[in-house]
């Protein structure tokens, strides 16, 4: 934040007061992009390499990047894989199940069109945007874990331009007025 | 025992099962009647000298319009006397049914149901007969050779 460098730390150590003014905006979207709890899901190789990135030596959990074994508890969700359309259903149901605000990080060639599937993969869906709404995605066959990082760098950029204030509704008519 | 003596031993108990062989399989395979695949089996499971107790793989094959015929290839492994054998039998495309083999072999009851719904072969006498690897409602048996995709599957478009 912008104005930490007239805080007091001190002050907020011992609890004697300490304010910290900021735009609710702000710090919904610090909070959410500091803490993306992925549901814990693999379909494929890529899966592999979210593994790796989740391990020590690439340490997800620097970004505050923590698998959850239930949709319920989790805020984005990594489609790390080949999806079949009999995946599909069960994939839609995972991202209906999730709690808003939730986000979907689109994995590999396969989950962003469908990959070495795309002529002759009858049974692959030919990208995971044609089932739930993406909003990164990362290429790579499979991508390294680098990507992956990057990708979730890039959610963060996303959800820091987030507004739930924002009048979107207002904005939009005024803009039809414009015109 | 080698090849020719199961061949043999086939043909003495089952006269009329084995109808050639196919040199250039490997394991070496012997082309079966398919009235006669369960006794067949059932015989090469038991017997003393050959005791296949292993049913390796299972497998269905489409060979296309102008051949009409599909096979099924039951690979078979005999643990104890290190044996190999291959049984094809033959079938006819247009209506492809063969009575299983899940009596003899409980493995062939997963390998039949995938044959089942990548083929269409029909195995008379499985108990649960159903799609293993592709959803219930899903249309057609995609490894047959004049296999065309549904356009759209649960609303979204299968093409790219």
């Amino acid at each position: 934040m912008s104005e930490s460098k007239e805080i007091n730390i001190g002050a907020l150590k011992s609890g004697e007061g300490g304010i910290i003014v900021s735009k609710l905006d702000d710090l919904l979207n610090w909070a959410r992009l500091s803490s993306l709890w992925p549901v814990g899901f693999g379909l494929a190789c890529c899966a592999i390499e979210f593994m790796s990135t989740s391990a020590s030596a690439y340490d997800l959990d620097r970004f505050g990047v923590i698998p959850r074994n239930s949709p319920r508890q989790a805020d984005v969700m990594i489609v790390s894989g080949t999806v079949t359309f009999k995946m599909a259903d069960r994939v839609k149901r995972l991202y209906e199940q999730m709690a808003d605000p939730k986000y979907v990080i689109s994995m590999g060639s396969c989950a962003n069109c469908g990959g070495p599937y795309w002529e002759h993969g009858y049974h692959v869906l030919k990208g995971v945007d044609r089932v739930i709404p993406v909003d990164v995605y990362v290429p790579g066959c499979p991508p390294r874990p680098e990507a992956l990082i990057g990708g979730f760098l890039k959610l963060q950029e996303k959800i820091r331009t987030e507004s739930v204030l924002r009048p979107k509704a207002l904005e939009k008519l005024m803009e039809k007025d414009a015109v | 025992m080698q090849f020719e003596g199961i061949k043999s031993l086939i043909e003495a108990e089952l006269p009329g099962a084995v109808q050639g062989e196919d040199e250039t399989s490997s394991p070496r395979a012997l082309l079966i009647q398919k009235d006669h695949i369960v006794d067949v089996c059932k015989l090469l499971h038991v017997n003393e000298k050959t005791y296949f107790d292993s049913l390796s793989c299972l497998t269905g094959l489409d060979n296309g319009e102008e051949n009409n015929t599909m096979e099924v290839i039951y690979n078979l492994y005999s643990i104890p006397f290190d044996l190999r054998l291959a049984l094809k039998v033959e079938l006819d495309r247009s209506n492809p049914v063969i009575d299983s083999v899940t009596k003899i072999w409980k493995t062939a009851d997963w390998l039949e149901r995938e044959a089942y719904d990548l083929l269409g072969i029909n195995f008379n006498g499985h108990l649960d007969l159903r799609r293993i690897l592709l959803p219930d409602d899903w249309e057609g048996h995609p490894l047959r050779k004049d296999y065309v995709e549904q356009e759209k599957y649960h609303e979204v478009k299968v093409k790219y």
